[in-house]
């Protein structure tokens, strides 16, 4: 497997200088320096490590690591709907603030991005930041929903493609749309063929965008990294058989001709971009990933996390920051020295989290103590 | 607070774009203002709601029964452009390039917010592309529910012997390709012309 030396004392290419958060979750208003390529939150079960990554998941666009509902973000206390999360990002030696948030002045209560003060849109500050994680919630994906399988591999798309968040909440919408009227057992031939004309276009879209992406990625994860194994990603489903068999037109009208002729036989059901599963297989043994132990399951999901990671610093100019939640479990001690080295190389200023300093041992990284005093977070910042 | 102030900022709340707090401020300043602002205003609201109604032909809003656009025998009778609501129509005329006819739907289809064809404008919309109409345009939303209700359109108006067009998605006058998102700029791509022909 390829090996490469970090060079010490090194920068991350995009990493975040300052954290300040304000009424979020269990913090009330707190500020952090951060001067090391690398930070390591260290504190007891529900402390608060895991809020604190999930604030820095959400300067980056999306619904943050924990997929969380508006008014669950708030801090309880504060009665209030507002709260607020901002950073100062060093990306290509310049700083930039960003921020998110639901201002006190909102009306809509809607949260909002912002870019050295001015409001700007999800996909501005894609083009700036990108955020990945593993969460232990995550350990079991191989094993876990296709659904959630689909999510995560959404997400790595809308790492290089903003407009991928809009194309699934089209074709999502469709979908429903389609349902509702299949409900209300309306016989509207033009209103049914208008719905799965789009949503047959949404459909081969979404799934050549995921497409393109396993291509890219697999490319890219194949011959394995520090004790990290090879993977092999694949996607199943039955517009990617189509797709294989034809042009995107061609299953554009598979697509069209299948749910019409479903649907005038009573049959509802539709096969499409939200049936599709994506598996992955150990490149090197050809072992599927759900048939691996737990300890392999999660080698091989940080296999694919870090070829993205590497695969955005080579296409992006920049990796994206890493939040690895309670990453050391299930690695023993060999694996986890070879992460430390992997996010060195790939230059990617990675948020780890535990309970035991002593799991850390050789990463190069400024620690954070954080501690809850009746129901409120603080942070107690060390130099290591 | 003293509840007809009360009942006055909720109901102003739920107009759109306006929330609880705008409704507050819109409020106080036309208490501030009563001769100059509120009680002008408060006529022009009743005369509106008694005076303007839906054009019968198009679906305009006008003191008619018949607007006074469908009316002016200046404009091209061969072109329907079809929009969801009177803003899209106002947006329209102000730009000040477009001299036909218009078709208010009022809404676009959405299966989930229970609003079908006969909730719509679109029976009238067939009978006018009927009779001696050469071209509809649908100046739809290019939203799932706007695109949705041009392909209905476009499926209902093809039997006719007419041109179905619709507007144009991609680069906006004036606009620059580095501030464009990746879908209109995907768009604006694939609808892409010749230099000189348009």
């Amino acid at each position: 497997m390829e090996r490469q030396q970090v060079a010490p004392g090194r920068q991350a290419e995009a990493q975040l200088t300052s954290l300040s958060l304000r009424d979020f979750r269990n913090y009330a208003d707190c500020r952090v320096t951060i001067g090391a390529p690398n930070v390591l939150l260290l504190g007891e079960n529900g402390s608060g490590k895991t809020n604190l990554m999930e604030a820095v998941s959400l300067l980056a666009p999306g619904r943050g690591l924990r997929r969380a509902r508006a008014e669950h973000l708030p801090r309880q206390d504060s009665g209030g709907e507002q709260w607020a999360v901002s950073a100062e990002l060093l990306t290509a030696g310049e700083v930039i603030r960003v921020g998110t948030g639901v201002p006190a002045d909102s009306d809509s209560g809607r949260r909002i991005m912002r870019r050295d003060g001015e409001t700007v849109s999800q996909t501005e500050i894609g083009r700036l930041l990108s955020v990945s994680w593993l969460t232990p919630r995550m350990d079991g994906i191989f094993v876990d929903s296709p659904g959630a399988r689909r999510r995560f591999l959404d997400r790595l798309v809308i790492a290089f493609d903003a407009a991928h968040i809009g194309r699934t909440n089209r074709y999502e919408k469709l979908l429903r749309e389609r349902g509702a009227l299949l409900a209300e057992g309306r016989a509207d031939e033009a209103w049914f063929s208008a719905i799965e004309a789009s949503l047959a276009e949404s459909a081969i879209a979404v799934t050549a965008a995921r497409q393109a992406l396993i291509a890219d990625l697999n490319a890219e994860a194949a011959a394995g990294w520090f004790d990290f194994p090879g993977v092999r990603l694949a996607l199943d489903g039955t517009v990617e058989d189509w797709l294989a068999e034809g042009s995107a037109l061609q299953a554009e009208d598979r697509f069209i001709a299948v749910a019409r002729t479903r649907r005038m036989a009573g049959d509802t059901a539709l096969a499409g971009p939200h049936s599709s599963d994506m598996n992955a297989v150990n490149s090197h043994t050809g072992a599927p990933a759900h048939l691996a132990s737990t300890g392999q399951q999660k080698a091989l999901l940080i296999a694919v996390v870090l070829a993205h990671a590497r695969l955005q610093a080579r296409r992006l100019g920049r990796p994206p920051l890493l939040l690895l939640d309670d990453v050391v479990a299930h690695l023993d001690v060999a694996r986890r020295a070879a992460l430390f080295e992997a996010v060195g190389a790939v230059g990617a200023q990675a948020w780890f989290s535990g309970t035991d300093h002593d799991d850390f041992e050789g990463l190069d990284a400024q620690s954070l103590s954080i501690s809850a005093d009746a129901g409120t977070a603080s942070i107690t910042q060390s130099e290591e | 607070m003293d509840s007809q102030l009360d009942n006055l900022i909720r109901r102003l709340a739920r107009l759109p774009g306006l929330g609880p707090r705008s409704a507050r401020r819109a409020v106080l300043h036309l208490l501030q203002n009563r001769d100059r602002l509120m009680l002008p205003l408060a006529e022009d609201l009743g005369q509106v709601a008694r005076n303007i109604r839906s054009c019968a032909n198009c679906g305009n809003l006008d003191t008619g029964d018949i607007c006074a656009l469908c009316r002016d025998a200046q404009r091209d009778r061969q072109t329907i452009c079809v929009v969801e609501d009177v803003g899209d129509l106002w947006a329209m005329e102000r730009a000040a390039v477009y001299r036909g006819l218009y078709h208010v739907l009022g809404g676009t289809l959405s299966a989930i917010d229970g609003r079908g064809p006969s909730e719509l404008n679109i029976d009238r919309l067939l009978t006018r592309a009927r009779e001696q109409v050469g071209e509809v345009i649908l100046a739809l939303p290019a939203t799932v529910e706007g695109q949705t209700t041009a392909h209905y359109l476009h499926e209902k108006l093809s039997p006719l012997s007419i041109e179905v067009t619709r507007l144009a998605h991609g680069v906006p006058v004036g606009g620059e390709l580095d501030f464009l998102d990746d879908g209109t700029l995907a768009q604006a791509l694939k609808a892409r012309g010749r230099i000189g022909s348009q």
